[in-house]
């Protein structure tokens, strides 16, 4: 039976529709990560070489605080087994300018991601993203001038 | 024009070994488990050697060795640590092209970037360091006629640092050089992506240090760069990276009571006022080259110009000419000295950067230039390569706020001054940035208001030794760069010395 995506559960008060989901491939590799180290945990990274891409660390090995926010609850085990929760975790600063995307962890070949807990099998946790149908994008914007610069044509290009 | 023959092939400037084991006590030991891994160039997309894939056990040997290095070391004067600093940077630079072409392989920059920037900045840093280790003064300040307050710079002893993989050999070069100056023995990790330069380079230098005052132990972020950040048996853990890695390293510090360096990237803006163009002149071909510095080193550095703001007035017009500009860069096999644009440093690195291509798009961000993964053909067919890409937008986007760490520029517009500080500053970075006006109040005020570590003012992307480097805000703790690094790696030993024959009379 080929594996599903999976999607976490609303974890944000007063939130009601999902903010993360898992590929198939990625439901996968996380069953056999949980396998070889047990219990597990996302945390987005921002910045520099390995960032913008999610970190997976044994549970509790990153400690969060109130300077984070946590997105989603994934369960992994398949229908009728004991659950296997999986928090997905980002810094609230970070989370101000994510907050109007939908989250998808893909895997990709790669090598290399600071501690996360992929990297010896060669592949990479990747972040692909959609804009949320119900959170309205860059609400609270008001900067006309940005608006305008994003819509306004540059003549010398198309030369 | 030059193409440097590919490592592998006849005339190559570098012979790699097929296999490299951990750098330990003065030589090479292979990994305790027997593991290695391979290391693949970005040039081509193949493997070209293993790679030691150290655990916590070559981690610990390699501690050992640094314990037992480092009180020598830490005894050695300031002029026999920095004669030793000047041997490493004469001996680099007469290999320059050997190890520009060993870092080109290694992480798929342009050669003409490596043989003029990253090997000659290495060797220089050395200098540098060796010259402020010697004129570095201790303190002393007499508190009353009897009384002197003397202060020592004493080593922390061994210290870990691990490497980022975008300027592999000069990165690890800014963390070892400062740290050895101060007497520290060295544990370090390079990325996992860019393994083997750094190896290039101790074959070289290795025998001018005393055994084990460096030792360079590969391996994967959790199995080698965990176990080193976490030990107990550091004094100081130096990192650059991305923010969450920081963060766990610092949790790491925090266990052991122990300071830590984190440099964590950046969105760095890019400041363009009006006057800028008032005149089609040499300064306004040097702004326009500054705009398209994005590109400079494929984007991977941490201090990327990477969101543009241009003032309104000449926001069509300056775009447009350095979208022109940009069309001009020349990408192409990284070992030719023409090519201006080489290789992204891994196959996730151009998953990530398509991804956000992707997602700009979906935001609504305009197109002006590039957009997709580039095939150069032939040999180069299946390495990691992207188009000199520009998107129109605005700052609340995620283009304008993630660092994407690749050829990817965001550009937006502003009215005002008080309008380009407050978009420059809406990010949770801090690290770079620049600022270009012929009115030099304009350029300082500027300079002054934005919240980064590193102010470029009608410049951008120089990196001389001297000027220090670090971040504000998310972008991290610490300076590199500058002889304030030696204070990292230093311990302030006080002795309080009374020169009275006299009791204080207490009891």
């Amino acid at each position: 039976m080929s594996t599903s995506t999976i999607t976490a559960s609303v974890t944000i008060a007063g939130e009601t529709v999902p903010r993360v989901e898992l590929t198939p491939v990625a439901v996968d590799l996380l069953r056999s990560l949980w396998e070889e180290h047990g219990p597990l945990m996302f945390h987005q990274s921002g910045g520099c070489c390995d960032g913008s891409s999610p970190m997976l660390f044994m549970a509790g090995e990153f400690i969060t605080s109130d300077q984070d926010v946590r997105l989603g609850q994934f369960d992994l085990a398949p229908v009728g087994e004991p659950g296997q929760p999986l928090d997905f975790w980002m810094s609230a600063e970070q989370f101000n300018y994510w907050s109007h995307t939908f989250l998808t962890v893909d895997v990709v070949p790669g090598r290399g991601s600071g501690f996360s807990a992929e990297a010896p099998r060669g592949v990479r946790f990747l972040i692909r993203s959609e804009l949320m149908s119900t959170v309205a994008p860059f609400a609270g914007t008001t900067d006309t001038v940005e608006a305008d610069a994003a819509a306004s044509p540059t003549q010398a290009v198309s030369a | 024009m030059t193409v440097y023959a590919a490592p592998g092939t006849p005339g190559s400037k570098v012979t790699f070994k097929s296999r490299y084991e951990n750098w330990i006590g003065g030589e090479w030991v292979a990994p305790v488990k027997g593991q290695y891994f391979e290391d693949i160039t970005p040039v081509t997309g193949k493997p070209f050697a293993e790679v030691a894939r150290g655990t916590a056990e070559d981690i610990e040997l390699a501690l050992d060795a640094a314990h037992k290095a480092a009180p020598a070391w830490g005894k050695a004067s300031p002029t026999e640590r920095a004669a030793v600093l000047n041997r490493i940077a004469d001996v680099i630079d007469a290999n320059v092209e050997m190890l520009a072409v060993a870092e080109t392989w290694d992480n798929g920059k342009a050669v003409r970037e490596t043989i003029n920037a990253d090997i000659p900045l290495a060797a220089d840093h050395f200098r540098y360091f060796a010259s402020a280790i010697r004129a570095q003064d201790g303190d002393h300040a007499q508190l009353d006629g009897d009384t002197v307050s003397y202060q020592f710079h004493e080593p922390l002893g061994v210290v870990g640092q691990i490497i980022p993989w975008n300027f592999p050999i000069l990165m690890a070069v800014w963390k070892l050089a400062p740290a050895l100056a101060a007497g520290n023995a060295i544990v370090l990790k390079p990325a996992e992506q860019t393994p083997v330069s750094i190896l290039v380079l101790m074959e070289l230098i290795g025998d001018i240090l005393p055994p084990g005052v460096v030792n360079v132990v590969n391996g994967f972020g959790l199995e080698a760069g965990k176990p080193l950040a976490s030990s107990n048996r550091i004094r100081k853990i130096a990192f650059t990276g991305e923010t969450t890695t920081g963060r766990l390293i610092l949790q790491y510090a925090s266990a052991n009571i122990i300071p830590s360096t984190v440099e964590l990237g950046g969105k760095s803006p890019n400041i363009f006022f009006s006057d800028v163009a008032q005149e089609k002149d040499a300064f306004y071909d040097k702004a326009q080259e500054g705009f398209v510095l994005f590109a400079f080193n494929q984007g991977e550095v941490c201090t990327a110009p990477s969101r543009a703001l241009l003032q309104k007035p000449i926001y069509d017009s300056f775009l447009g000419d350095a979208v022109t500009r940009a069309k001009k860069i020349i990408q192409g096999n990284p070992l030719d000295t023409d090519t201006q644009m080489g290789a992204q440093a891994s196959n996730d690195q151009l998953e990530k950067i398509l991804s956000y291509i992707d997602i700009g798009t979906k935001e609504g961000a305009k197109l002006a230039l590039g957009g997709e993964r580039a095939d150069l053909g032939g040999d180069l067919t299946d390495g990691y390569y992207v188009q000199p890409t520009i998107f129109e937008g605005h700052n609340k986007m995620r283009l304008f706020q993630e660092e994407i760490f690749g050829p990817v520029l965001a550009v937006t517009s502003f009215t005002d001054y008080d309008d380009a500080i407050s978009i420059a500053n809406d990010t949770i970075y801090g690290l770079g940035a620049g600022v270009w006006s012929r009115n030099g109040n304009v350029a300082y005020r500027a300079g002054r208001d934005i919240q980064a570590g590193r102010v470029w003012v009608n410049n951008y992307h120089a990196y001389p030794a001297g000027a220090a480097f670090g971040g504000y805000k998310s972008s991290g703790i610490g300076r590199e760069n500058n002889k304030l690094a030696l204070g990292h790696y230093q311990q302030t030993k006080n002795l309080l010395v009374s020169y009275s024959e006299n009791k204080l009379g207490f009891f």
